[in-house]
């Protein structure tokens, strides 16, 4: 079944018109990644995933955003962002321990047990593959981690609240080829679980990560299919152009 | 050419004296305070109350008003105040009645400090029946060092990066949990700054409590909020215009003791904001 | 667990309107002491006229029957402030020049900590020494009977305006984008030329908002006018003659008035008064800062 289902979906700020008739659907337990130029729109939708558009000022959208088929605007804010999780493009931890960072969710939730929350950091922190480097100092300040530590901490940060899809923005611009092949090690090990929609403007990592691949283009979706497809025979030539590296 | 340069040699050289003549004036007034009030301060001056009409004796009383009066004005102010912070800096949006909110601040922060007297007698005295006593002097000063401590708080929680609103809202954390557990946490330096700033200024004024609270002559401490009581500023005052032959040392000393409160206050204002800036973490 | 959620969901209800309840406070405070003022103030002109009230020649409130004329109250306020104006604009203004484009550094810090502790000095301990040195000065070069005068009093002013204009003017000559100056300098203008014919033009709006919260603050001044200017309630002649203002007629008198007299409404009725100035030089120095820069 798919998990989300995008129709008609159009998205403007102020006299911006920032998505322009968007349909499409995320399978369950797949990796979609979206690319595409700076301002093409794939930033605005996967943020509307998890309404975190709805933050700026003059933001109005129209169409219909289904996840396991009920409208997003139907379902309780706080449950949406617990179940669609976001990490964003540059690592930001919270002003906290790293401890506490990773508790911050399950904490706003209610949960208050002491041994729950320990095994909860002790858990997302493994599945970010950050607990060895981590499990000696877990109550320093989170911003003495390197960016590629602290971005993996915002991973188990978000697998803590429990999600069912996790949306990264270009999670890797800010980092060195190491930390990026690690956090892609991680993407991949989550799909078993999770719906993963990567954002990405590194053409190569939507080609090593992606099971299908998504290409917008001022504000449209010009073509989805499988990566492979995307990759070796695109129907369109913008995207074939894209890919190339031709414009970008 | 030589021409021009001689002109901006004078204009900086005219430039210079002025702001000699606002900086050498405000040191030359320290330091007189402190040569001549120094010799005033005993311990005896500092917890004995006023005798002989006020021509002997300490000031005791006074400090203890004083300190009264702040600590009501605070306890006011401060909930209000920070709460009408948080309401600028996260809820509200570029309408109209925010710019009159805005506005009206403004407006608050300009009115004279007797007026704010006026008001204090009209309402707190003699409409709420208070009386002359120190919650009716504490909330005519709450209400006046509540611009300072919406503006300084406004700033405050405005400096907090956006970003971690984002992150908690993402977290799934409600508006209110974000501000409480994120926003709140870190802002209070400047936070606290506004309350001192607030505090120096309630300490130093004397209009406002004129009507509302000040004691004339009242050697002994108040007993309970509905009391009057002495003040430090009002005192200064009485003794230097209203009681005759009041040595020369007693009224120094309490120049002295009022002004190195005030200053006290700003300057550990100042040493918060500096040591904030340095440690901030992002 | 979802009873859980909604009583918490009920709470930060409760909580989000108490702070829009606070956020209007500023208003409601406003408008309060407006109102309060205009209670007891309007009692006055059930038996003065209002003409009379503001355009009165003498003010005898305890005489039998009491005159009520606040006109040498207002001439004494002006001119007070005329002469505190005069002395402090230029002197305020050439001081945040100083101290936003020429002043090095650390100086900088020094200039603005020592125009901050000038700000923080309470009025009150500026009146009493303006009492002991500043009044016999006053009267030993004028050769005066007495040195509580005008122009005591508008020096005295002049000073506690000082803080308020050269740190809103100092704001408003940092605002004005580096560009600018680049460009000029770039034309080969000296610094001087610079300031002079491009930076104070730009930055007026907001030289001219730091000027009139400047005198806002000196018209609203209460305890150091009263402590050195004389208080005497006649029209003035002279900056050398004593005067009273409006502030400090309120805080002299207001101590030995019953309430509920003539005499008591009509110092409500000169707060009136002081609040309406103060509105208009606050709600106009606001535009003038919020004026968008050509």
């Amino acid at each position: 079944m798919d998990k989300f289902k995008i129709e008609q979906l159009n998205i403007w700020f102020g006299k911006i018109h920032a998505l322009r008739d968007i349909n499409l659907s995320i399978y369950n337990n797949e990796i979609l990644s979206i690319i595409g130029p700076a301002n093409s729109g794939k930033t605005t939708f996967l943020r509307m995933l998890n309404r975190l558009n709805e933050l700026e000022p003059y933001f109005r959208m129209s169409g219909r955003v289904l996840i396991d088929g009920r409208e997003i605007q139907t379902i309780d804010l706080e449950v949406l962002r617990r179940k669609v999780g976001i990490i964003f493009a540059l690592p930001l931890p919270l002003p906290l321990s790293i401890y506490d960072n990773v508790a911050y969710g399950p904490r706003m939730h209610g949960i208050r047990q002491k041994s729950r929350l320990d095994e909860i950091v002790e858990r997302s922190l493994k599945q970010a593959y950050i607990w060895e480097e981590v499990k000696d100092r877990l109550f320093s300040s989170a911003f003495k981690l390197s960016g590629g530590q602290q971005q993996r901490l915002c991973i188990a940060r978000t697998l803590a609240t429990d999600p069912e899809v996790i949306l990264f923005d270009e999670p890797c611009s800010g980092l060195d080829p190491i930390s990026t092949a690690k956090v892609e090690e991680t993407m991949l090990n989550l799909k078993k679980n999770y719906t993963i929609v990567l954002v990405t403007n590194n053409v190569k990592q939507a080609a090593r990560v992606g099971d299908r691949t998504a290409f917008f283009l001022s504000g449209e979706l010009i073509e989805l299919d499988t990566t492979d497809k995307i990759f070796t025979a695109p129907k369109d030539k913008r995207t074939d152009g894209y890919i190339r590296g031709k414009f970008g | 050419m030589m021409n021009v340069r001689l002109k901006e040699k004078i204009a900086f050289f005219f430039l210079f004296l002025c702001t000699l003549f606002i900086i050498v004036p405000v040191g030359m007034i320290v330091v007189l305070i402190i040569k001549k009030g120094l010799p005033a301060l005993t311990w005896q001056f500092l917890t004995d109350v006023p005798r002989q009409g006020m021509r002997a004796g300490g000031i005791f009383p006074a400090i203890v008003g004083t300190v009264y009066l702040v600590t009501g004005a605070v306890v006011c102010a401060l909930p209000i105040g920070l709460a009408a912070a948080i309401y600028l800096s996260e809820y509200a949006k570029d309408t109209l009645l925010n710019r009159i909110i805005k506005l009206a601040i403004v407006n608050l922060a300009g009115v004279p400090s007797v007026v704010y007297g006026l008001f204090g007698l009209a309402l707190f005295v003699v409409w709420c029946r208070f009386g002359a006593s120190i919650l009716s002097g504490s909330l005519t000063l709450g209400i006046m060092i509540l611009p300072i401590i919406i503006t300084a708080s406004r700033e405050a929680l405005e400096a907090v990066p956006h970003s971690f609103r984002e992150v908690s809202l993402s977290l799934g954390a409600s508006k209110w949990q974000t501000i409480r557990h994120i926003v709140l946490p870190n802002a209070i330096p400047g936070i606290i700054t506004g309350v001192i700033l607030g505090i120096g200024r309630a300490a130093g004024e004397t209009a406002p409590i004129l009507f509302t609270v000040a004691a004339f002559y009242l050697p002994k401490l108040p007993q309970s909020i509905f009391d009057q009581a002495m003040a430090l500023p009002y005192h200064l005052y009485v003794i230097s215009t209203q009681v005759p032959n009041v040595d020369e040392k007693i009224r120094y000393g309490t120049a002295l003791v009022l002004l190195s409160l005030v200053l006290c206050v700003n300057l550990i204002a100042i040493v918060i904001r500096y040591r904030f800036r340095k440690q901030k973490k992002w | 667990m979802t009873k859980k959620i909604t009583l918490r969901k009920l709470k930060e209800f409760i909580i989000e309107k108490l702070i829009l309840l606070c956020g209007l406070a500023s208003i409601f405070f406003v408008m309060l002491i407006f109102i309060f003022l205009l209670k007891e103030g309007l009692a006055l002109f059930k038996t003065v006229k209002v003409s009379n009230f503001l355009l009165g020649k003498s003010w005898y409130p305890i005489s039998e029957p009491p005159e009520l004329g606040i006109l040498p109250l207002i001439l004494g306020s002006l001119l007070v402030t005329f002469g505190a104006a005069i002395i402090s604009v230029p002197i305020g203004v050439a001081c945040a020049v100083y101290i936003a484009e020429i002043a090095p550094g650390k100086v900088k810090e020094v200039l603005k900590a020592g125009i901050e502790l000038l700000a923080a000095i309470p009025s009150v301990v500026l009146g009493f020494i303006g009492m002991v040195t500043l009044v016999p000065w006053v009267k030993k070069v004028f050769n005066l009977p007495t040195g509580l005068t005008a122009l005591s009093g508008s020096i005295m002013l002049a000073f506690m305006a000082m803080p308020t204009i050269v740190s809103i003017a100092e704001d408003a000559l940092y605002s004005v984008p580096r560009s600018y100056k680049e460009g000029a300098f770039a034309l080969g203008a000296t610094h001087w030329q610079t300031i002079w014919r491009l930076l104070l033009p730009a930055a007026s709006s907001g030289i001219l908002a730091a000027v009139m919260l400047g005198i806002g603050r000196v018209i609203g001044e209460t305890m150091a006018v009263m402590m050195i200017t004389g208080n005497s309630a006649v029209i003035p002649q002279t900056f050398l003659a004593p005067v009273r203002t409006l502030t400090a007629t309120i805080a002299a008198e207001m101590g030995e008035t019953v309430v509920g007299s003539e005499h008591y409404f009509a110092l409500f009725a000169i707060g009136i008064v002081l609040f309406i100035i103060s509105f208009v030089i606050n709600v106009t120095a606001d535009l003038f800062l919020h004026r968008k820069p050509k």
